[in-house]
């Protein structure tokens, strides 16, 4: 949606008009300097910083995160919010892990398989909120315990890896697919093959948002859900669409995830909620779009990956990467309720 | 639905007066010192006049009663004595001296007490009565800090007893949300009335209650009046205000422009709220007369408890539905339109039986809708003229993988030359527009080569003058090439200025169906101001 980047501001009088446009470049422009100003400042500070393995490296650890935050943007286009990303990736993990080593399957059946968990809790989750009519996050706060649990029961709450003892004794046949190591591991000319998938889902999502009629009727239904139904929205079924994108872009993430660790580990995605979520938030700011957007939850995934390995590098603790992650979000959140003046219209749950 | 009301007349007025020393003997006197006055009182939002000089004289023991159509400024006035809005200009005596009246305390401290017509906004569900009935001191932090619901109960218990409510313990430990509406409405009531006010104003008390509970409550109120409260009483119901009020005042365009006493002229009463007194448009419309049926409506029953009705509308002019509010108006609109499908109506479009499911279905048939409530029902925030214009058609502007903006923002410019929309272009956001060229985008946008019927709910609401022109214009020359259009008000200098063909709408049901010339005001007026039997 171009047209909304150049809003025009409301009438206002000469004295103030000065602040008002001030004020309108630091809402549009402030998350982006935001980001540019800390790489700069890393960049100068840690000789390491800058270098193109670095900045690959960064850019992969911002693949995850990324894909998972397009995925919960879905929600939020549609005044919504997914609480089951996370265990929705998890359970991507288990599963991919689960098909290959219990089932000696190769790396596609894996893939088709975490594809369909994706797809199976998507419809899960807009059968909830569509036909029984939860609200959006209790009822993904309720599926996402429900899979966190759930998931733990055929493997004895056993991490899964090649080579392991089962349940029944036996030792499990298979072991994870090289070929499907290579997810994770692979490159495309010297670009890695997650960050290659990231930009393929960024520019996915941002063509279907901002360049088809039905991203057009996603955001009349977060922007008034009356109004888009008297306007010919079947409202329902756009709602539960957008949540089966959701869960769907969760699994490509969790592909990704589980590749990179190379054994279904139990506790995996577990993390990955609170930072999908953060980014999509974020991304609400960039621009003063005031609402949730594919290059802005990109950015978001990139801050957060460059502020994350720079303090690495200054020698911070892990345990200070929760903080920075928390006011990178508070940041961002200022930018979008606070200065701007075009308030971003997030409602969750209705 | 009023027979059981004692008019003013036969009630006794041995009563003790308990709250105003004033009490006795005013019921036929307007000599006593009034017990509030409002005099030039003027509101405005932005640019916009709401009130423009209101003057205003409450007698203690007297009912006044408030007449006004939608946007003629009761609400607005009303939040001024509630304290919600400050005026702008203007002053508020009380007893004769003035006060400052900025925040809701300080009207309660000066004996102005309100009851809002919606319940929902003042019950707490989720407490008890007993908690309702005392919230207002647990809010103060009169109430103790650390209560069980038995210590507050004594305390309900006074403040029930009061209406003589007459509610046990029991009924004050439910949740409040177990009591009907009628009880909800006495709660707050029996609320109001624990400050002892001077004057108390009830913004259509009885709008959701059925006629016993209504005669419940009128018992209620003369025994206040009785007691020697002034009472501001706003209502749409022409029997009640005829069994309850002492005065009648019509407030309109901002302006109280009709006032009366005991015996009322109700005709005259409405006619002024209604703008009778504006003669036509000097410029004569041309009255089409449309020869074919094009929608059919039988034996619907739009309120719960109207008998069924039918409705024709017929293709090349434009029918204008008047009523009342609550007379039916919105229901009809969202049956037509798929957007109520728990009422059942057997509907025709074009002699082939029509039954949408939802408004999609509507729009495939080329039935649209201009709903009532824009903000709420049309309006989407942030979005620009020419999306709000091609949302309801997008697969019109599908190019080969996206959409078309090419084309979507000459459509917009097309209707922003044609309606006269003022604005930067297609690409303002259709939040920074004035309302009226809000609403002509929203009309702009169901006016189409493939319109078969279109209904518009209000469409003047909150419209300028100019706009209000343009639109009726517009909606006359789509049925002049053929369509079939609908216009739903409450105004008859609306109607006339649109419409070639009435229909008027009296609690659910269509009694008068005219052409326009061959009707009169006087004959529109007294129909919908008739009461059922």
């Amino acid at each position: 949606m171009t047209q909304a980047t150049e809003t025009k501001a409301p009438v206002s009088t000469s004295d103030s008009s000065a602040m008002d446009t001030v004020r309108d470049i630091v809402v549009k422009y402030g998350f982006i300097a935001v980001t540019i100003g800390f790489f700069v400042y890393f960049a100068v500070t840690e000789p390491a910083f800058a270098t193109s393995s670095s900045i690959f490296a960064m850019l992969k650890f911002a693949s995850v995160t990324a894909i998972l935050g397009i995925g919960v943007m879905f929600t939020m286009v549609v005044g919504g919010l997914d609480l089951s990303i996370g265990s929705t990736a998890g359970l991507s993990v288990q599963l991919a892990a689960m098909t290959m080593v219990f089932y000696n399957m190769n790396a596609g059946t894996a893939i088709v398989a975490v594809l369909l968990g994706g797809l199976v809790v998507g419809c899960l989750n807009a059968f909830l909120i569509v036909v029984c009519k939860i609200p959006d996050l209790l009822a993904t706060l309720a599926v996402m315990f429900v899979i966190q649990g759930a998931k733990l029961i055929p493997v004895n709450g056993q991490s899964v890896s090649g080579g392991m003892v089962r349940q029944d004794g036996t030792v499990a046949p298979g072991k994870f697919d090289p070929a499907f190591l290579k997810i994770d591991r692979g490159y495309v000319g010297p670009v890695p093959l997650p960050v290659v998938i990231m930009l393929v889902v960024v520019v996915v999502a941002w063509f279907i948002l901002a360049r088809t009629s039905w991203g057009r009727i996603l955001y009349a239904i977060g922007s008034n859900p009356d109004a888009a139904r008297l306007a010919g929205v079947r409202v329902g079924l756009h709602r539960a669409l957008a949540y089966i994108m959701c869960s769907l872009f969760a699994s490509v993430g969790g592909l990704i995830l589980v590749s990179r660790i190379g054994q279904g580990d139990v506790a995996a995605g577990s993390s990955s909620l609170l930072e999908a979520v953060a980014v999509a938030l974020v991304g609400t700011s960039v621009l003063g779009l005031a609402k949730p957007n594919a290059w802005g939850t990109l950015l978001g995934a990139l801050l957060i990956a460059i502020v994350l390995t720079g303090m690495n590098m200054k020698g911070l603790q892990y345990y200070h990467q929760d903080t920075a992650k928390g006011l990178v979000l508070l940041l961002a959140l200022l930018f979008s309720f606070t200065v701007s003046r075009r308030k971003a219209r997030y409602t969750p749950a209705t | 639905m009023n027979n059981d009301v004692q008019p003013n007349e036969s009630v006794p007025e041995s009563s003790e007066p308990t709250l105003g020393a004033d009490a006795l003997g005013t019921q036929d006197s307007t000599t006593a010192a009034p017990a509030l006055e409002l005099v030039d009182i003027v509101m405005s939002f932005g640019s916009n006049r709401v009130l423009k000089g209101v003057d205003l004289t409450l007698h203690p023991g007297r009912i006044t009663a408030l007449l006004g159509a939608n946007g003629a400024g009761k609400s607005t006035l009303i939040k001024i004595l509630a304290g919600v809005y400050s005026a702008v200009s203007g002053e508020v005596r009380i007893d004769g001296v003035p006060v400052e009246i900025n925040r809701p305390l300080d009207a309660t401290a000066n004996g102005l007490q309100t009851v809002h017509q919606r319940i929902d906004d003042s019950i707490l569900p989720g407490l008890t009565v007993a908690e309702n009935l005392v919230f207002e001191e647990i809010a103060r932090g009169q109430a103790p800090k650390v209560s069980s619901l038995s210590a507050l109960l004594p305390r309900a218990r006074e403040i029930a007893s009061s209406l003589s409510l007459g509610w046990s313990d029991e009924v004050l430990r439910k949740d409040v949300y177990e009591l009907g509406i009628a009880d909800c409405q006495l709660l707050l009531l029996a609320r109001a009335l624990v400050h002892r006010p001077k004057v108390l104003i009830l913004d259509e008390p009885t709008s959701t209650l059925s006629s016993a509970e209504a005669d419940r409550l009128y018992e209620l109120i003369f025994r206040l009046r009785d007691e020697g409260v002034a009472i501001l009483y706003v209502s749409h119901r022409m029997g009640e205000i005829k069994a309850l009020a002492d005065d009648v005042v019509v407030l309109r365009d901002g302006r109280i422009i009709d006032e009366q006493h005991r015996p009322f002229d109700l005709n005259r009463a409405v006619a002024a709220m209604l703008g009778q007194q504006t003669v036509r448009d000097a410029e004569e419309v041309v009255e089409n007369r449309g020869e074919t049926t094009r929608f059919a409506i039988k034996d619907v029953q739009l309120l719960k408890h109207s008998v069924p009705t039918s409705v024709e509308l017929r293709a090349g002019e434009v029918t204008g539905i008047i009523g009342l509010i609550g007379a039916g108006k919105t229901e009809l609109a969202e049956v037509i339109y798929g957007a109520n499908t728990k009422t059942t109506a057997h509907m025709e479009l074009n002699g082939k039986p029509y039954a949408p499911r939802n408004p999609k279905e509507a729009i495939s048939h080329g039935v649209y809708l201009v709903p009532e409530d824009r903000a709420a029902e049309a309006m989407l925030p942030g979005w620009s003229i020419s999306s709000t214009l091609s949302l309801p058609f997008l697969r019109s502007f599908a190019g080969l993988f996206s959409l078309n903006t090419a084309k979507e923002n000459r459509n917009a410019s097309d209707a922003i030359s044609e309606f006269g929309i003022v604005s930067t272009g297609p690409d303002q956001p259709v939040d920074a527009l004035s309302g009226g060229n809000q609403q002509k985008v929203i009309v702009a946008r169901w006016m189409r080569e493939k319109t078969n019927l279109l209904v518009l709910d209000e469409p003047f609401r909150g419209v300028d003058i100019g706009a209000r022109r343009d639109i009726s214009h517009r909606a006359r020359e789509l049925a002049s090439r053929g369509a079939c259009v609908a216009v739903l008000v409450s105004d008859v200098e609306e109607v006339r200025e649109v419409a070639d063909r009435i229909i008027v709408l009296v609690e659910g049901e269509a009694r008068l169906d005219a052409y326009t010339s061959e009707i009169t005001n006087e004959l529109i007026i007294s129909t919908m101001s008739e009461v059922s039997a």
